[in-house]
């Protein structure tokens, strides 16, 4: 398998606002039944997507052309939470994004991410209302999230990400498709379950 | 030294530390379904990979599955798609499918322990966030992607990060009237939906040792839902004592060795914990989610908060300081993998025994196998149920997440035993969710409103126990 190391993340951004956004949010269920993830980026946000654009405070920033070539997505805390549903960072990876920076995720979303070669670092509260608010101002601004630095920059500033060692180094090194290293040394695998007395049915 | 059940079972799970510091974990048990497992077999097809260890996957059917007209095909073409799909995979690698036609076909998360699949001391894996429900056994048991599917199958194996263990102990008598449903919310509503982030979840306390080993389910089912990945309860004689007899537990001998091997990986009377939070069950109310989150919930006799969050009070239509009782609902849903189980079952049919339900509520019980449908329906409880007005449905998540003709229309306010209040989780964009216990709902259902199901209890009627 092509190793892919990853590095630097650079484009425009799409600033999505608002706390403990949910799998079903992001991808609502009636659009899990496909056999495929093709297609499912149209959907993105769909259902907030309408009730925001219907409200007449203008467009949900997913509706708008302004971040149609979005790289990098912005968001608030506790992102991704609910549904373990990978369908949710597909429909984000599909769109074009490669990153995702906000205050918070809920952990299955940010595994699921890590699989798919998407780092989701964290910032501030102050950080993400900063890029937002930049981006808001100014669609074309250029988002560089720096996972050698641990920095993303915008607008001439550089602000400080975090993001743990191991999804970092696995980004760094192109690990973070596990498959083929956790099948490296299948043997010990086996060893592992032999010692297991579930696996051996508790016959001594 | 003393640890927790968590550093048992990782410890003797852990295949190898990895460059990065994660840890390659063996999964003993893989179960699977229809929704997030096409693409995983698409993507070992597409790297020449097979499944390493067919025998520890178990798949089942329950988010796409219809509740009323099961027979095949069905009529939605694609959930007919998916459910030939999951067919031809486990098929084609020799899995074993609890299908529709098997009896044992149900919420993966309620056959997984009625067949005794779930077991102390594994590691569970599965392509949905509420695989913590099987932590009530003291398994170390967890939500996953798809992707990660596709590993489990390729290698048995996760990469995985360890996890902190929180000790919640809850303490004291229940109250009449207050569920195990109440007290998963009332912890989450303390410690918040991202409370739990980098966390297990211990459970335990005396009030969790007493409950039944369904009680302790809905528990640990709805640790994901305070941002915990896992929650687990102690194994012990409730444990033991629910296993043995089942199809997939182990037999005769076997099962005395198997005890002990349990017992053995509880934790420690005197470990270490990263953190302890304790609970006065006592002081534990009948609770209801007012909100689009699970941590937006009061006690029914108590009145929306008065900071309340703005766009969830838009998006419900309610006003900070209202009070959540009587609040008229339009749909009354019992099931889910949270409480969809026998006790469950019987629980609500005691409150509607002899009643009607409201004629302007739409009410429905989904049991959450094919199993609690049958043992239900030997107690009669389909009658009680039937009779008071509610459909008696077929097994299948229903109308949790509405992947099946199972949903809510419009802005309706569906007064639920499930396991998430999310804007459009059930199926209509602005439909609305109020999350209790199914007794609670039961008593919603009667009454056409929100109600307290303590002023229910004194209308007891036996019914066939």
């Amino acid at each position: 398998m092509a190793v892919e190391r990853i590095r630097e993340i650079r484009g425009t951004a799409l600033p999505v606002r608002g706390d403990d956004i949910d799998t079903d949010r992001i991808i609502p269920a009636r659009f899990l039944k496909s056999v495929s993830f093709e297609g499912l980026e149209e959907h993105l946000f769909e259902d907030d997507r309408l009730q925001f654009d219907a409200a007449g405070t203008g467009l949900h920033a997913a509706s708008n052309p302004a971040f149609a070539s979005a790289r990098v997505m912005l968001v608030n805390a506790n992102f991704g939470c609910g549904s373990s549903r990978e369908h949710a960072p597909q429909a984000i990876r599909r769109r074009g994004i490669r990153a995702v920076v906000g205050q918070s995720f809920s952990e299955i979303f940010f595994g699921n991410c890590v699989v798919l070669g998407m780092p989701c670092p964290t910032a501030a509260a102050e950080t993400l209302d900063a890029l937002m608010t930049l981006v808001e101002n100014d669609p074309a601004t250029e988002v560089v999230v720096d996972l050698d630095a641990m920095r993303v920059s915008a607008g001439g500033r550089a602000y400080e990400v975090f993001l743990p060692n191991a999804a970092r180094d696995a980004f760094l090194d192109g690990s973070w498709d596990a498959t083929g290293l956790l099948l490296e040394d299948f043997d010990q695998v086996r060893a592992v379950a032999a010692r297991l007395p579930y696996v051996t049915r508790f016959s001594s | 030294m003393a640890v927790t059940l968590l550093r048992k079972v990782w410890d003797a799970h852990s295949v190898r530390r990895l460059a990065n510091g994660q840890t390659q974990l063996f999964i003993g048990l893989h179960l699977i379904h229809e929704v997030t497992t096409p693409q995983a077999f698409d993507m070992l097809r597409a790297r020449g990979l097979g499944v390493a260890m067919p025998d520890r996957t178990v798949a089942t059917v329950d988010h796409i599955v219809p509740t009323l007209d099961q027979r095949r095909p069905f009529i939605d073409v694609m959930a007919e798609q998916m459910l030939s799909s999951l067919e031809r995979n486990c098929r084609e690698h020799r899995i074993r499918l609890l299908d529709l036609s098997s009896g044992h076909q149900g919420i993966v998360h309620v056959i997984g322990p009625e067949l005794g699949l779930t077991q102390p001391g594994m590691t569970i894996a599965c392509g949905d966030s509420h695989t913590s429900t099987h932590g009530a056994f003291g398994a170390v048991a967890f939500g996953i992607g798809t992707s990660q599917v596709r590993d489990v199958l390729a290698s048995q194996c996760l990469a995985m990060d360890p996890l902190k263990v929180r000790r919640i102990s809850v303490t004291g008598r229940l109250p009449r009237g207050v569920y195990a449903k109440d007290v998963i919310l009332e912890i989450i509503r303390r410690l918040g939906v991202k409370g739990g982030a980098g966390f297990a979840y211990e459970y335990g306390g005396d009030t969790i040792e007493r409950m039944s080993m369904d009680e302790r389910m809905t528990i640990c089912n709805m640790s994901i839902e305070g941002g915990a990945r896992a929650g687990y309860v102690n194994p012990d004689k409730t444990t033991f004592d629910y296993l043995r007899g089942r199809m997939f537990a182990p037999q005769g001998d076997d099962f005395e060795r198997a005890t002990r091997w349990w017992t053995s990986m509880a934790s420690d009377a005197d470990a270490a914990y990263d953190d302890r939070v304790e609970l006065d069950a006592a002081a534990i109310r009948p609770t209801v989610t007012w909100g689009i989150n699970p941590g937006q919930s009061v006690a029914v006799d108590e009145s929306l908060p008065s900071n309340a969050d703005p766009e969830a009070l838009a998006f419900m239509g309610f006003r900070a300081g209202q009070p959540v009782k009587g609040t008229r609902i339009d749909v009354a849903f019992v099931g889910s993998c949270t409480n969809a189980r026998l006790s469950d079952l019987r629980e609500a049919a005691r409150i509607v025994s002899g009643q009607h339900v409201s004629p302007h509520v739409k009410a429905l019980v989904v049991p959450g196998s094919q199993a609690v449908r049958a043992a239900a329906e030997l107690e009669g409880l389909d009658r009680v149920f039937l009779d008071a007005g509610f459909e008696w449905r077929g097994a299948g998540c229903s109308m949790c997440l509405a992947m099946n003709p199972d949903r809510l229309e419009g802005r309706e306010i569906c007064a639920s035993s499930s396991n998430r209040n999310f804007k459009g989780r059930q199926g209509s964009p602005t439909g609305r969710t109020l999350l209790m216990s199914p007794a609670m709902v039961a008593a919603a259902a009667i009454a056409g409103e929100v109600v307290d199901v303590r002023e229910f209890q004194t209308m007891e009627v036996a019914v066939g126990r």
